[in-house]
């Protein structure tokens, strides 16, 4: 049995973790692209957020000060069982969110979008968003934060079948290059594409690519990670990089994920996630043991339903037979 | 292959900035700040330039550095505060504040994210002898957040909200910034966008144009959406 106050506490700490720690993987992706920068103003700010994050670390002190807009994914096992329910989760995950926004400190980003009232702790209607999924023949849970910038570098186009590949590449280097100009995307940053489903579909794959998959992961589809690296390479090839400085750096790594979608139409999206890309995961067992980690592990092969029937073996087996 | 860590000119500004300080300085020049700065931006600016509030009393003597931004920072329970970082907010959205802004505060140091069409440093800028300093990177809240040594004073905490309040803070050595405007006028990030946009007609040889347009303020790549 899993319970509230350990769901608040794991919570609360992955706040203060994604705020504060920047993840490896990506570390290791923006440390590579410095070595390789030739723009001397975009290498040199690559080694300043370098500098930025080992104070951020050193002081424990966040390594952004717009903390963007604190969300949730949460993955539950099918088998977990959890004290308070759901709604108790809920309850411990904006719990946590008011405490790390005053203890961390955060700032407190969200509003009223018309009456600009700020609770000052980063809950108010439908915030912080909790994104559910769930996980077959697993006792834990997964729970996730993601504090990513809100204003530049996402946009959606409905393109349509015959648009190809041509018309990705198009639309993907029209958003690097509007929202990368004075770097205003805060790139370079791990960019998501989301291909396919419907409109909304599209972008939540797109934003799921860009913030939960780590540097370096592959879609599991041959074909579909051979264009993702040379979406990246594209990317990389505009000949702008850090703060729309002369340079290769926009793109740390690109994730793309597709759904099925209408037989008409093609639609995308493109999510930048922020230089500073701010996220942390910890598992919480069945007795209560937490496990703290920088991949988030969201995109399992349950995860993009990957056949009809779950687990995968039953369906294979009909059919097999 | 580890590159060697670039240095570039590197100089430390004193708050309140007097008028010589910014003669000569040029574009791409980095930036370390001492003094007292503050932030300002659609909150104050609304409350101040569409509602006439004054500014508070004596702050054009104690800083002339209006930074586009909002700290990450609490009300302890004593009633201090805790002040983690700060990072700053695109500035173009408050270009049609300024002209006013510079009338009321003498501001001469506008520090903020992404620099402002050139055509507002001519307009605007130039006249009052004011230059543009961007943060680097965008993201540098924790080497800022070190740089901030106390804060002096808060203005419409309640009324603002934490984003929006005037918070006026004593810094040392804060930056890194860089000059992105300079007192002619001249724009780093103008002169980096014309480099990238003569490559962006090769870049997009060969790729047919999707068959649904869209409907939109430009369609010519070269511009700028600021």
């Amino acid at each position: 049995m899993i319970k509230q106050n350990q769901i608040e506490q794991a919570a609360y700490q992955i706040m203060a973790k994604a705020a504060i720690d920047i993840p490896e993987d990506y570390r290791r992706g923006i440390e590579n692209m410095a070595k390789w920068e030739e723009g001397e103003l975009s290498c040199f700010v690559l080694q300043t957020m370098m500098d930025n994050w080992d104070a951020a670390s050193e002081d424990r002190r966040p390594m952004c000060a717009d903390t963007g807009l604190p969300r949730f994914y949460v993955k539950i096992g099918n088998e977990a069982k959890l004290e308070s329910g759901f709604v108790g989760l809920e309850a411990a995950l904006r719990s946590a969110t008011a405490r790390a926004t005053q203890d961390i400190p955060l700032r407190p980003n969200r509003v009223h979008p018309l009456w600009r009232t700020d609770h000052n702790n980063n809950i108010g209607i439908n915030a912080p968003e909790i994104d559910w999924s769930f996980e077959p023949e697993a006792d834990w849970i997964d729970i996730t934060t993601v504090h990513k910038g809100g204003l530049f570098g996402t946009d959606y186009r409905m393109l349509f079948p015959g648009d190809g590949i041509d018309g990705i590449k198009r639309f993907f280097l029209d958003t690097l290059i509007a929202f990368g100009k004075r770097g205003l995307a805060c790139q370079p940053a791990i960019v998501g594409v989301g291909l396919g489903g419907s409109k909304d579909t599209t972008m939540v794959l797109g934003k799921q690519a860009a913030c939960l998959r780590v540097v370096g992961n592959r879609n599991p589809d041959p074909k579909v990670a051979e264009l993702e690296l040379e979406l990246k390479k594209l990317g990389n090839s505009i000949g702008m990089g850090a703060m729309g400085f002369v340079g290769t750096s926009m793109v740390a790594d690109c994730h793309i994920e597709v759904g099925f979608t209408h037989t008409g139409g093609m639609p995308m999206s493109v999510h930048t996630f922020c230089l500073s890309s701010r996220r942390a995961t910890v598992r919480i067992s069945a007795r209560g043991k937490t496990e703290y980690r920088g991949d988030p592990q969201w995109f399992t092969p349950y995860m993009r339903r990957e056949s009809i029937e779950w687990p995968e073996k039953k369906y294979s087996s009909k059919q097999s037979g | 292959m580890a590159r060697k860590k670039i240095q570039f000119e590197t100089i430390r500004l004193k708050v309140p900035v007097k008028p010589e300080d910014l003669v000569g300085l040029k574009i791409g020049t980095v930036v370390y700040l001492d003094g007292v700065i503050y932030t300002a931006r659609e909150g104050v600016y609304k409350k101040l330039l569409e509602n006439g509030h004054p500014l508070p009393e004596g702050l054009t003597d104690l800083s002339n550095a209006n930074f586009h931004c909002s700290p990450a920072a609490s009300i302890n329970a004593d009633g201090s505060y805790n002040v983690g970082g700060v990072t700053a907010t695109a500035s173009f959205r408050f270009s049609h504040w300024m002209a006013d802004w510079f009338k009321l505060s003498n501001a001469k140091l506008i520090l903020g994210k992404g620099g402002m069409p050139v055509q507002d440093y001519l307009d605007l800028f130039v006249p009052v002898g004011a230059i543009y300093l961007t943060t680097v990177g965008y993201g540098t809240g924790a080497l800022l957040g070190r740089g901030i040594k106390s804060v002096r004073q808060v203005y419409w905490l309640e009324e603002l909200g934490n984003a929006q309040a005037m918070w006026v803070f004593e810094v040392e050595n804060f930056g890194p910034f860089l000059v992105e405007s300079d007192l002619d006028g001249n724009s780093l990030f103008e002169q980096h966008g014309k480099l990238i946009n003569a490559n962006l007609d090769k870049l997009y040889e060969g790729l047919k144009a999707p068959a649904l347009s869209r409907f939109g303020e430009t369609d010519d790549r070269k511009d700028e959406l600021i």
